[in-house]
Formats: structure tokens, C-alpha cells, sequence
């Protein structure tokens, strides 16, 4: 069945999908979670930690919206904060120095903005995420499961590879931001979702992900079962590479190259 | 401690103008303060490297800053190299049009060679009269160049930001331009190289988020608006006012995101000071990236 980008948008926001999580607890085994950023607090709407992936240890991350109103609102919806971000970074930079590969799931329709994200740095740490993940000595794979919205989600996939699930979208700027800061009407969003090419086929065209993954079985073993089975298979290819953070380089380095004239 | 002899006001520029400004009564050009709302003649306010008697930092467009801070010295680099529409979003050719001619420049950034002081360095600008200054694949591409022609010649990087952000007509393109360039400064950085960021009126967006705040040292213009998340949309969300002088150059640097404040008329001097000062010292890198 076909669908328009702005229907891919409200199935990738629709509350019955497995959040950050259940991909989490789906995937890996034995998951440790553990706390905090060590200089502010811990942000409920990131999720990491210790795992093993089939046996092997990973670092484990995840954007978690929740599923119910209170853990929504516990979760902040999954608009990570400042704090969240340094967390992230924190594990990441743990799994670098232990030589073992970062898994990110990606959902959220954007980092926090409020007053006190300001105070305390977002730009900051967004910033730092970008530029520390480039560096990484370990494999990075992330999964955008739901929303991939803007730098909130970008600061978790400078990663080696990057699958969309079927129905998850990547973009810029929300539709809706979108359509009312270039048309004054927010009501416009369903003709900026499809201007602003936010679906995964629209983001496996332009090269800026590795490959879109089903969706049937959504949340089933089998369906966990086949994401450890391509995280396993990447891995391996990733896992003793001498040029690791060139190739990641390459990576990024590719999109939007610009032309020069005459 | 503040160093007296940067107070020393900069010589004038007499090529500075814009082209459709307001003519007084006089004949003169004029400009209104936002601050203190007071007017004052175009050719007073370019003695005071368009500062205002109050203080308030007047917007320069990307030459004149060149001009500024290298002078003579600047080589462009790059020119020519553009991204046209890799979406094929409504309305942007026009808008691209429109602003290469509102600007005179054909992207909203600039990127060369220069010597600040008698240093060496590369610096890029970029210029809010285009399109906001927002980043699109062409900018994004430019400043990765700059980064990458920095270190294959081990120079010092200065940027001058300015940016609504990303540019939204470029969609993902633009957003990964965040994730590009933060890797150029990566490669640059680990390689024992400086980058010293100058935070002009306004940086916000997906380049406060990348960039601007990666800096070894960041600088800042008195009363630049600096901030990720737009105030007017922080209102909407939070349905609660905002603290005074919220994402001001002054309340970073009290936040701790912000090393000084740098008025207009001492930033050559204080970044010649700097690019000399990290001369030589520079590290065989750290990881050998």
C-alpha cells in the first residue's frame, strides 16, 4: 500500500509503536542501564547502557518517548534535554575505550527546547555528540524506529551505518514548522512533508541512509530477532576495519558535495 | 584580565555602504538603533565600525568583516561552488535568486586565506543578508573545505557564525551538513590545530549546534543573539516569558558556553593576539587522525 509522506509521519508518531526501549529489551540480552551524565543529572528521555548482542557486549542506546500519558510526561516525550545528550556521550565514549560497538534507536521529534535546555547548553551538546562520534574508535549502528527529528536525532546517528524502519521519518524541521515558517499555515504540513522528502525511500534516494528495514511482525521476536541477525552480520564487517573513522567520514563527507561552475 | 592596548579603536573603512539604504534630509544614508532608537549618519557609524554610541553591534555582511580582520590579505577560496535545489523544494530556486541578488554573494558564506595581525590562518564568514545565513549543503560543503585545506596546510581556522540554522528548503541534505562539517573540525581539531569561533548576531539552529559551539575558543560580539532553539518558539512551547536578556552573548558567557565578549574595534587585535600566541606550539596531533 502506498502511502503519503504525511501519513509516514503520523504512523512514525502514532503512540502503539515499540518505543526506544522495547527495541532495547527486543534486541539485546542482559541489559545494565545506567545513569546520568556525572555533571548535571540523568534525562529520563535517553535510555543506555551495558548489553550483550548475541553474547557479545555493546553499548546500548536509546530515545524512549514512553507509552503511557505518565511515562510520557516522565519521559519528556522523548525530547531529550542537555543532560541526556551528555550521557549519551558518556557511553559512547566508554564503549571507545573498551572496544565495544554502539547501538543508538533513534525516536524523538526533536531535542528539548525550553528555557532551561538553553541555560544548560543544548546547542553545546548536540554539538559535542557530532563532532566526539566522528572521532570513535568503536563501529556506531544506529536504527531511526519512529521520528528522527533534526539534531536531536543527529546526535545520536554519526554512525557507521543507518537503517529507517519502513514507516520512520528523518527530517530537518517538523512539517508543521515547516509549513508555517515558509507559508504561514501550519495547516500546510502535509505539502511541506512531501516537499521536504522525509520518508525512508526518500532517505535511502538521497544517500543519507544504508537501507530501509520492514516492518511486518513490528515488535515480535522474529522481528528483534532479525534486527540482532543484520546488527551481528554489520558488525562483523565493521569489527577489526583499520580505517574506521575514515570510512565514517567518507561517509557524511559524500552528502551534499555542491558542484562548482565555471 | 582585559588587555588595555586592544581598546584602541580600528581605522576607519571607507568602502563600507549599502546599496538602498535610507537617505536622510541631507542626502546622507541613516540608521535607526533597535537599542536606543536613536538615528544616526551611515558615514559616523562606519568610523565607528557600525557600532552605535550606545553599544549596539550593528549586523556587518560577510566583506565587511573580511575587510575588517584581514584586510588586503584575504584570498577567497572556493568561490563558485554551489548546491541548486537537490530537493526540488517549491520556491527555492527564487528564493536562492532573490537572495544572491539581494546579498551580492552567491551562498551565505564566505571562505579564504588571510593573515589576521601578521598571522596566517583560514576564515570563513558568513553572511546573514543570505537567506539568514541558514546552512545548506553549499555552506556546509565550503566550511568542511576550509577545515580540510586548514589542515592539510596545519593553519588555524577563525569562523565568524551567523545562522537562522539549517536551511529547510535542502531538507536532509542540510541537516546532515551538521554531521559533515562537525567531522572536518574533528579531523582538524585532533590534529593539534586551533579553531577559534567569533558567535555574531544571530548563530542559532543546527549551526549553534555544530560549529559555532566547537570552537578551542569561543569569542563573542557584545548582544549577539546566540541559541538553539528559536525564543519565539521556546514562548509558544513552554507558554512562559522568557528571562531577560535570554540567549544573549552575555547570558552565555554567565551559562559558561562563552570564554569573552569581544567589542567590535578590539577583535583584530585580541585574534592576532591568540593566532600568534598558538604558533608553533601546536601538537603532532592527538590521535593521529
Amino acid at each position: 500500500m502506498e502511502y503519503l509522506a504525511y501519513d509516514r509521519v503520523k504512523i512514525a508518531r502514532s503512540s502503539g509503536r515499540p518505543t526506544g526501549m522495547d527495541f532495547i529489551q527486543g534486541v539485546t540480552e542482559d541489559f545494565l542501564e545506567l545513569h546520568g551524565d556525572r555533571s548535571y543529572g540523568d534525562d529520563p528521555a535517553i535510555v543506555g547502557g551495558l548489553a550483550t548482542l548475541r553474547g557479545r557486549p555493546v553499548t546500548a542506546i536509546a530515545i524512549e518517548k514512553g507509552h503511557t500519558a505518565r511515562e510520557r510526561s516522565f519521559r519528556n516525550s522523548g525530547a531529550p534535554r542537555p543532560e541526556g545528550y551528555r550521557k549519551a556521550l558518556r557511553l559512547m565514549e566508554q564503549a571507545g575505550k573498551f572496544r565495544r560497538p554502539v547501538l543508538c534507536f533513534v525516536d524523538t521529534s526533536g531535542a528539548c527546547c525550553d528555557v532551561g535546555a538553553e541555560e544548560r547548553g543544548q546547542g553545546r551538546a548536540i554539538a559535542d555528540n557530532l563532532l566526539k562520534m566522528s572521532l570513535l574508535p568503536t563501529p556506531i549502528l544506529t536504527l531511526l524506529i519512529g521520528e528522527g527529528g533534526s539534531g536531536g536525532a543527529l546526535a545520536l546517528a554519526v554512525a557507521d551505518r543507518v537503517w529507517m524502519l519502513e514507516n520512520a521519518v528523518y527530517s530537518v524541521i517538523s512539517p508543521e514548522g515547516c509549513a508555517s515558517i515558509l507559508w504561514k499555515d501550519a495547516a500546510k504540513a502535509e505539502q511541506a512533508a512531501q516537499s521536504l522528502k522525509l520518508t525512508a525511500e526518500d532517505a535511502l534516494a538521497l544517500k543519507v541512509i544504508d537501507g530501509i528495514l520492514p516492518e511486518e511482525g513490528l515488535g515480535s521476536p522474529a522481528f528483534y530477532e532479525g534486527i540482532g541477525s543484520l546488527f551481528i552480520r554489520e558488525l562483523d564487517a565493521l569489527t577489526g576495519e583499520p580505517d574506521l573513522t575514515a570510512k565514517r567520514y567518507a561517509r557524511f563527507r559524500a552528502m551534499g558535495r555542491g558542484k562548482e561552475q565555471a | 584580565m582585559e588587555l588595555i592596548r586592544f581598546l584602541k579603536p580600528r581605522n576607519v573603512l571607507e568602502s563600507w555602504g549599502r546599496p538602498g539604504a535610507p537617505k536622510s534630509a541631507g542626502g546622507g544614508e541613516e540608521r535607526s538603533c533597535p537599542n536606543c532608537r536613536r538615528t544616526t549618519g551611515l558615514d559616523v557609524l562606519k568610523k565607528a565600525l557600525m557600532v552605535c554610541d550606545c553599544g549596539h553591534h550593528f549586523r556587518l555582511s560577510a566583506r565587511e568583516r573580511i575587510e575588517l580582520l584581514c584586510g588586503e590579505t584575504f584570498t577567497e577560496l572556493f568561490r563558485g561552488l554551489t548546491l541548486d535545489d537537490p530537493l526540488c523544494f517549491p520556491g527555492y530556486p527564487e528564493k536562492l535568486s532573490a537572495a544572491r541578488q539581494g546579498s551580492g554573494e552567491e551562498e551565505a558564506v564566505l571562505c579564504g586565506e588571510g593573515e589576521i595581525g601578521d598571522s596566517p590562518c583560514c576564515l570563513f564568514v558568513m553572511e546573514p543578508a543570505f537567506m539568514m545565513a541558514s546552512m545548506g549543503g553549499a555552506v556546509g560543503e565550503k566550511i568542511t573545505r576550509l577545515f580540510e585545506h586548514a589542515l592539510e596546510k596545519r593553519l588555524p581556522v577563525v569562523g565568524c557564525t551567523a545562522s537562522g540554522g539549517a536551511r529547510m528548503q535542502e531538507g536532509l541534505i542540510s541537516l546532515m551538513q551538521m554531521a559533515k562539517v562537525s567531522a572536518a573540525v574533528g579531523r582538524h581539531g585532533a590534529a593539534g590545530l586551533l579553531y577559534i569561533v567569533l558567535l555574531t548576531d544571530p548563530t542559532t539552529g543546527g549551526v549553534t549546534a555544530s560549529f559555532a559551539m566547537q570552537g578551542d575558543i569561543t569569542l563573542a560580539e557584545p548582544g549577539a543573539t546566540v541559541g538553539f532553539a528559536g525564543a519565539r518558539v521556546i514562548e509558544q512551547t513552554t507558554r512562559k516569558s522568557l528571562p531577560k536578556g535570554f540567549q544573549s552573548a552575555e547570558f552565555l558567557l554567565q551559562r559558561g558556553f562563552v570564554d569573552s565578549i569581544v567589542a567590535r574595534d578590539r577583535q583584530k587585535d585580541l585574534l592576532g593576539w591568540l593566532l600568534r600566541l598558538h604558533e608553533g606550539g601546536t601538537a603532532d596531533g592527538i590521535s593521529g587522525v
